[in-house]
């Protein structure tokens, strides 16, 4: 037990937990504005997978922060192209978008084996990694400075880029017209459109958003996490997001912290398999992120539906 | 047969059409003998007897998991643990394989039913956390799909792991747990047989039963089920006791079809061929054996493909089928067309009625 303490308390575990949470916190963002606008987007995992190869096939040829903004001009294409299929053809977005994720799969492969001649992972090509970011002056904090800087500096710029979007998406979704629009579209799209919200456009618009927030977490794995491509490198972390949207109730805040505390069972499944000390099964390590999620998203449900059950008794109690 | 299914026929014929036609510019784009490659993908199953065997022996499990993944969605819950319930069913098959010794055809039929039931229990928990607590049964049937997966490795890699395979795989299947060969040459298994006789059976119950209507009706309107007096959860549940139930059966054929150890390192993949076999066959058991045998075709032919000069990878047709999907479920595809023929039908029909006057 202590073993594991010891490596939980230090400042790589914290800076690994901001790490590996970064394109789950990507992910969950895009599932957030999607979600409220009532589309819900099932594409992320393809949409992150496509952006980390484009990320590393535009790096090799172009600078890399082109290559960044192309891979997100694809990534939100992605997007629109879903809300074209489910909004204008009318199609299941769940299958849709599940159809979406085998393209992703299979398609990643067949894209990189014809730039690179590879099947497995791309490291053939002379990509690009997007720079990291040192905090000034924050190792000069006295006492808590130096683990502070060890924690939150040296990140990778979307790293930072995730904790921004965050905040930017707070203030779309609760102080602009866009972000009313696209509340009002996802609670009851019906009652917008009388009060004369184009409820289609409004949902393009969100899921080309959620598109650029899965580019960006996509970009992340191959240019900052990893400094290339291998297949299936998302290995489910939209379908955490997913997950973590739902959780933190659909709401940034909420799910920036779920996502956090999925990129800590994450960081926890590495370092307990470097504890020598308790054996325990690697494969029942790396299960608990995903048992984590489970067990996390039916007592969020449950608590909710608890909730909701006061309300209405509350309201009863008052008609009575 | 009325308009409306000659017109769906012709949708799904056109969406194969254009997936195919998209398969082919990349062909050609890619290759630096298209004419080879469209060759071994088109004909290459049919070349020799061990090819077109291959083709069945991929159809089994398509049929299997499609047909479960039918009977999952048809009462309108998008579980997608199928794939965890097919893995799982396999492990299980595989503990009563090697663990306990049983005559031949008994040791097979306890395999398979006691995967079965796994696979019910295991399909059925999305749905009854989604009834109970209101969560989303395609986020925590994602979940439970890694959950099994690690799970079931810790089972393979802790107690039935032969180290002497000289690869991550179990001891050797006893005989008495193996299912014969059905044609010399090939690998095609009895399981062919009880694929089939399950798709029977799913139509039978999804389609001549009451128990069947009233899935199919909740699948279409849950709330009109309900306020028409069905008990909706537990005819929800009762779909995914059955999906599940042929999902973890598929498992252990599988197993005893196909392989002398258990060495799946990775989830097979069968229970997202599952959907892409259900959407194709529009959920409708009867045709979801055409719909595999469509599936494992082009597969077969994809790998045929890849293995010769024409330097095409194989994951072509994971291409060719998300297309497929994405047209079939498109609504809105060729609705144009429909609305001109029933416009047309009915213009005739008005001129016929005038013309008796």
């Amino acid at each position: 037990m202590m073993e594991i303490l010891n490596h939980i308390l230090t400042p790589e575990f914290g800076y690994s937990v901001i790490r590996v949470s970064t394109p789950i916190v990507f992910g969950t963002m895009g599932a957030m504005i999607s979600s409220r606008a009532g589309v819900f987007n099932i594409a992320i995992e393809g949409i992150m997978l496509l952006s980390a190869l484009l990320g590393v096939l535009f790096s090799a040829v172009m600078p890399v922060w082109i290559a960044l903004f192309l891979t997100l001009v694809v990534a939100g294409f992605v997007g629109f192209l879903l809300g074209f299929l489910s909004i204008k053809l009318k199609s299941d977005i769940f299958l849709t978008g599940i159809a979406f994720n085998m393209i992703a799969v299979g398609g990643t492969i067949f894209l990189l084996y014809l730039a690179s001649g590879q099947k497995g992972v791309s490291t053939s090509i002379n990509s690009k990694v997007l720079p990291r970011v040192e905090i000034p002056l924050l190792d000069k904090i006295p006492w808590i400075g130096e683990p502070l800087a060890g924690i939150l500096s040296n990140h990778n710029i979307l790293t930072y880029l995730s904790i921004v979007a965050v905040i930017v998406l707070y203030y779309l979704v609760y102080k602009t017209a866009l972000g009313l629009r696209i509340r009002s579209v996802g609670e009851n799209p019906d009652a917008a459109e009388s009060v004369g919200i184009n409820v289609r456009k409004t949902q393009y618009i969100a899921l080309i958003i959620s598109g650029v927030l899965c580019g960006f977490g996509g970009a992340f794995m191959s240019m900052g996490y990893l400094s290339w491509f291998s297949n299936n490198m998302v290995a489910g972390r939209g379908f955490i997001a997913m997950a973590a949207n739902g959780m933190g109730g659909a709401t940034p805040v909420g799910g920036f912290l779920v996502a956090l505390f999925f990129g800590f069972a994450d960081a926890m499944t590495n370092s307990l398999q470097l504890v020598t000390s308790i054996k325990i099964p690697v494969q029942l390590i790396q299960m608990l992120p995903y048992l984590a999620t489970v067990i996390g998203l039916v007592l969020y449900n449950i608590n909710k539906r608890r909730k909701a059950m006061r309300i209405k008794l509350m309201l009863e109690d008052k008609n009575k | 047969m009325n308009k409306n299914a000659k017109f769906e026929i012709l949708r799904t014929s056109m969406a194969i059409f254009i997936a195919i036609g998209i398969s082919l510019v990349l062909i050609i784009l890619v290759s630096d003998a298209p004419l080879v490659a469209l060759r071994d993908l088109f004909f290459g199953p049919l070349t020799s007897l061990r090819r077109f065997g291959n083709v069945i022996e991929l159809t089994i499990p398509l049929i299997i998991t499609g047909l479960a993944v039918s009977l999952i969605f048809s009462s309108g819950q998008i579980n997608l643990s199928t794939e965890g319930a097919f893995f799982f069913g396999g492990i299980v098959a595989m503990m009563v394989a090697l663990a306990i010794p049983m005559p031949s055809y008994i040791h097979f039929f306890a395999a398979m039913i006691l995967a079965g039931i796994t696979g019910a229990i295991v399909v059925t928990i999305p749905a009854y956390l989604k009834e109970k607590t209101g969560s989303s049964e395609i986020v925590s049937s994602l979940m439970l799909n890694y959950i099994l997966f690690f799970l079931g490795s810790y089972i393979l890699y802790y107690y039935f792991k032969d180290p002497e395979a000289g690869i991550n795989a179990s001891y050797l299947f006893p005989d008495t747990f193996r299912l014969s060969v059905l044609v010399p040459g090939t690998k095609i298994h009895t399981g062919l047989f009880l694929s089939l006789i399950s798709v029977f059976l799913g139509y039978i119950f999804l389609f001549k039963t009451s128990t069947g209507y009233k899935i199919r009706m909740v699948g279409a309107n849950k709330m009109f089920s309900k306020y028409t007096g069905m008990k909706v959860f537990k005819i929800t549940l009762l779909s995914q006791i059955v999906g599940g139930f042929i999902a973890g059966v598929g498992g252990a054929i599988q197993l005893a079809g196909m392989y002398k150890r258990f060495n799946w390192v990775a989830l097979p993949g069968y229970g997202w061929d599952g959907i892409i076999v259900s959407t194709l066959a529009k959920g409708n058991p009867l045709y979801v054996p055409f719909a595999a045998f469509f599936i494992a075709y082009i597969r077969t032919g994809a790998a045929i493909m890849s293995r010769g000069e024409s330097g095409v990878p194989p994951e072509l047709k994971a291409i060719t089928q998300g297309v497929i999907i994405i047209l079939i479920v498109a609504q809105q595809f060729l609705a144009k067309y429909k609305n001109k023929m029933i416009y047309k039908e009915s213009k005739l029909e008005i001129e016929k009625a005038g013309g008796d006057q």
